[in-house]
């Protein structure tokens, strides 16, 4: 995990979204145990409540859960949600911003889609 | 506790020549971490010596729930200072101090004690007097982690603190405090390095508060606006500009509030300022006034 605290980003937000990130990649794995509170607290000195803000904000997307007495699991399902919440993300950062710029271009959808494919042969 | 408030608080020295704290009104919230960032001379170290009734108010009142803790046992029982001067036998061997302060707080955590010990590597059988400054720090550090008070305030624990005894200090704050939270205020000059830990910033300077806030919105709302010196000045025109910085034509404007609704000009980069960066911006601008 890393923190850039010149980032814009709050940095409670910045810790659930490395802790998504690991889950994503896999690194933190379905059905298994992630480091408490504390851990993340004095790993990288951040204000409990903070790190404890960020891991709540997964809590409640239903990518962790707590269990009473044992801990923060990652739960069954997390990694695919991940996906994608990702993939939703994806259209609207990237595909929507495209067809915009291509408007303003004029590229029609095939010239699109003629685009596309020259970067998968590329690429 | 709850809540501990400081009311209109002032105190002189010298016949009341020099006003060293000047109505102070500020409220330590309980389990937070707070840090209290100020110069040297700033007042720090007298306001929390009054929070402790080491020292006086020439006004004003310190209120532990209500309670002014002026003479008040009870109330005083859950305050702890640990502060620069030594309080304790200068000739005495740690282990036997320890023993002492052991016996004067019932709930006194000895586990934690022999944890700390091992961990900072601290000769138990030197006198006080004989440790380095580095360690002197630290037999302070471990009897204010392990007194069982509400209230503690580190008044520059990491002085003389090498970076591995640092490190340990700061892993073993947090594990203490989220095993018991409870409040602390830290005053220190590192500010980089707990900038991260605390909840809330206290900024004193020439004995008056000048920001007292959350990190997290005081965060939120200082920026660094570099670019050419044009355009720069052009973009934090009529802003709350609290420091500049030139280099020839390039310019860094550090600004505190939100940012205008106007376009960011091309050439012209934003940035979070960094809290250290903040109250050194904030300290030069009230040496101005």
């Amino acid at each position: 995990m890393q923190f850039d605290f010149q980032s814009p980003e709050p940095i409670f937000l910045q810790v659930s979204n490395q802790i998504e990130d690991a889950i994503f990649t896999g690194a933190f794995k379905e059905g298994t145990q992630i480091p408490s509170t504390t851990e993340i607290s004095k790993t990288f000195q951040i204000n409990p409540a903070t790190v404890l803000k960020g891991m709540n904000l997964l809590v409640n997307n239903n990518l962790l859960e707590k269990q009473r007495g044992r801990g923060t699991f990652v739960t069954y399902g997390a990694q695919q949600r991940v996906i994608n919440e990702r993939r939703e993300h994806f259209y609207h950062d990237y595909i929507l911003n495209l067809i915009n710029e291509s408007k303003k271009l004029h590229l029609s959808k095939d010239d699109i889609l003629e685009l596309i494919k020259r970067g998968y042969d590329n690429g | 506790m709850d809540k501990l408030e400081i009311k209109n608080l002032n105190r002189n020295f010298k016949f009341g020549k020099q006003k060293v704290l000047k109505n102070i009104n500020v409220s330590f919230l309980s389990n937070k971490i707070y840090g209290l960032f100020g110069e040297n001379g700033a007042g720090k170290s007298t306001l929390m010596s009054i929070i402790a009734d080491y020292n006086f108010p020439t006004s004003g009142e310190v209120l532990l729930d209500g309670e002014n803790v002026h003479d008040n046992d009870n109330a005083l029982s859950k305050i702890y200072y640990m502060n620069q001067n030594n309080m304790y036998p200068k000739n005495e061997k740690v282990a036997k101090t320890f023993k002492f302060v052991q016996s004067m707080y019932e709930g006194y955590d000895v586990n934690l004690q022999n944890k700390l010990v091992k961990e900072f590597q601290l000769n138990t059988k030197s006198r006080f007097n004989k440790l380095s400054t580095g360690y002197k720090s630290i037999m302070k550090i471990i009897i204010a982690l392990c007194v069982p008070c509400e209230f503690i305030m580190l008044d520059e624990p990491t002085l003389g603190l090498d970076a591995r005894n640092r490190d340990i200090f700061y892993r073993e704050l947090i594990e203490s405090y989220t095993d018991h939270p409870r409040t602390f205020v830290i005053s220190t000059h590192i500010i980089e390095e707990i900038d991260k830990l605390v909840s809330d910033v206290v900024m004193i300077n020439n004995g008056k508060i000048i920001l007292n806030d959350s990190a997290d919105n005081i965060r939120s709302k200082a920026y660094s606006i570099n670019g050419p010196a044009d355009l720069v000045d052009e973009y934090v025109h009529g802003l709350d500009i609290i420091g500049k910085e030139s280099l020839g034509q390039y310019e860094t404007g550090h600004i505190m509030g939100r940012l205008p609704e106007k376009e960011i000009p091309s050439g012209v980069e934003v940035n979070k300022m960094e809290l250290q960066k903040l109250i050194v911006n904030l300290m030069d601008r009230s040496e101005g006034d």
